[in-house]
């Protein structure tokens, strides 16, 4: 089958000649994928910052797609079925999926103990192929996968498995109460769905920091927020002072993660060298700039291994710190909700529609940030015809 | 001066929708069982056949009910994985194995294109062709800089061996 294939950093290509997913265990269906993405996450592994990624892997955790085949324990998918499928690989069993924590659930990933299992990202995450492929085993699958809804657009669909729940989890764990303000740092697609979810727990003020001027343009619209390009501010962290009476914003959202731009130092240590799991400016801001006593919600990947972060100022500014994978199954009704009832929107930052025979090209726009990319999706020949 | 909040939301569609916690089905809580504090006592998913091999981390029994089974370590890469793996998660000795274990396995798979015939196309594979379309102009500041480079560089080799 065409598959995308890791070569190694910035290498990746169009295999015709992988082998067919099959059922391995009673719970598996195999999907064939109709629909697939490329998350700002799969950058890092992209960029070989992730530990553990294998030549030969075929990333993608989030896609949609037809159940194809189903093993014998599965009870709530027939064959010919819609589905989404979320990221997290979760059991619905263990004491953690029993807390609702999906993206943590401890019989999925033998490999690693802090994260559960997910679809395409490395050993570290439980040595799963993606879905960037014609067809993908999905474990569980009584467990995660959702039948799509009738009347929903399979592009709202496809950006339901992970996006938007990331984004409205960041906000959600934000504690966002009526008036606060709320930084986002990032204007990715998670930054966006998180400045946009904001809103929805009342915020009365979002400011979205980047260094990109058409995402900053995109989310300004999108989200309808402020919007600030922190390589005009002469320091961020003082600008949010000044903006909140010289106090600090209620809430701060990381979503950026390990590879933020904008310190030499964090630059040069996390991302060059790599003596730290990658460049924590991101971090550094949310907690310098929340004010004190309010939360920093960190959605943004990191690496496993350290990094240098203010703790200091955590403890003496009494700081809340929220963060997780999104637990894409706890999320969903309401999710769908907000866009049934079209409150938001997720579809419409999609802006590249690229044939799964392009990945390559398409991973190069989407890392180099070309032609204005947003969020692309790759879409598998026979669902093209 | 701080922006005052006291305005009309009313553009924002859904403002303060999900803004009472009591009223967010998904708001996320501790759900306490009688399990709690009791260990790995749940209803264990039945067992995935192990038929390659798994590494898995020391900071539990076993393998999990699933796991993946494509790429099993191989090769110098899976030595060192293997190694690696004799650590825990919270030793940074492990993440750096396996990242080392990561840049071998790059060298693995180039040596193992050749050999199975393939000669890989690094231009095609690097996302060659969108750079030409979208950022010639950084294409060609990319080549102009590796030639200079490697021209300061011959020209030095040249000076020392003279």
């Amino acid at each position: 089958m065409l598959a995308m294939n890791y070569r190694g950093p910035y290498r990746v290509r169009a295999d015709r000649n992988k082998p067919m997913p099959r059922i391995e265990h009673s719970g598996d269906a195999i999907v064939r994928v109709t629909r697939s993405c490329i998350c700002g996450s799969d950058l890092h592994l992209y960029h070989g910052l992730v530990p553990d990624t294998r030549v030969g892997t075929t990333f993608g955790h989030e896609f949609i797609g037809v159940v194809e085949e189903i093993g014998e324990a599965v009870q709530n998918l027939k064959v010919g079925d819609n589905v989404l499928v979320p990221f997290n690989i979760a059991c619905g069993k263990c004491v953690f999926c029993e807390q609702q924590l999906y993206g943590n659930c401890h019989e999925s990933n033998p490999e690693a103990t802090a994260v559960g299992g997910i679809f395409g990202y490395s050993h570290t995450a439980g040595g799963f192929d993606g879905g960037q492929a014609e067809y993908v085993r999905v474990p569980y699958a009584d467990v995660g996968p959702m039948i799509i809804p009738e009347d929903m657009d399979h592009d709202n669909a496809v950006l339901l498995t992970d996006v938007f729940p990331t984004g409205y989890q960041a906000a959600e764990m934000g504690g966002i109460k009526p008036g606060d303000t709320v930084v986002v740092f990032g204007a990715g697609p998670v930054g966006i769905m998180a400045a946009k979810s904001a809103w929805l727990f009342g915020a009365g003020r979002v400011i979205v920091i980047d260094h990109l001027e058409y995402r900053l343009e995109f989310v300004k619209n999108y989200a309808q927020c402020e919007a600030y390009n922190f390589r005009s501010l002469e320091d961020p962290v003082l600008f949010i002072k000044k903006t909140t009476d010289w106090l600090g914003a209620d809430v701060c959202i990381d979503a950026v993660g390990c590879e933020a731009a904008g310190d030499a130092m964090q630059t040069i240590t996390g991302r060059k060298l790599m003596l730290q799991a990658g460049s924590a400016t991101a971090l550094h801001w949310a907690i310098n700039s929340v004010k004190k006593g309010g939360i920093v919600s960190i959605v943004g990947v990191y690496g496993p291994t350290g990094n240098l972060i203010p703790i200091g100022n955590v403890v003496n500014k009494g700081i809340t710190i929220r963060a997780n994978q999104a637990s894409v199954k706890r999320l969903l009704p309401r999710l769908i909700e907000h866009i049934q009832s079209g409150r938001i929107d997720p579809k419409q930052i999609i802006t590249h529609r690229i044939p799964l025979e392009e990945v390559s090209d398409a991973y190069h726009i989407f890392s180099a940030k070309l032609d204005n990319c947003i969020k692309p999706i790759l879409i598998p020949p026979s669902a093209r015809k | 001066m701080m922006k005052n909040t006291e305005q009309d939301y009313s553009h924002i569609k859904g403002w303060g929708f999900d803004a009472d916690p009591l009223d967010v089905p998904s708001y996320p809580m501790k759900k306490r069982t009688e399990n709690d504090n009791k260990g790995m006592i749940w209803e264990r998913p039945p067992q995935q056949p192990e038929l390659v091999e798994v590494l898995h981390s020391n900071e539990r029994p076993g393998l999990t009910a699933v796991f993946g089974t494509p790429n099993p370590p191989a090769g110098l890469s899976g030595k060192i994985r293997r190694f690696a793996f004799r650590y825990s998660e919270s030793m940074i000795r492990h993440w750096l194995l396996l990242l080392l274990a990561d840049r071998v396995n790059v060298m693995e798979g180039v040596h193992q294109d050749i050999r199975s015939g393939h000669i890989p196309d690094f231009f095609g594979e690097l996302g060659g062709k969108a750079e030409l379309k979208y950022n010639k102009a950084g294409l060609i500041r990319k080549v102009a800089l590796g030639v200079l480079v490697g021209v300061v560089a011959v020209a030095c080799l040249r000076r020392k061996n003279e």
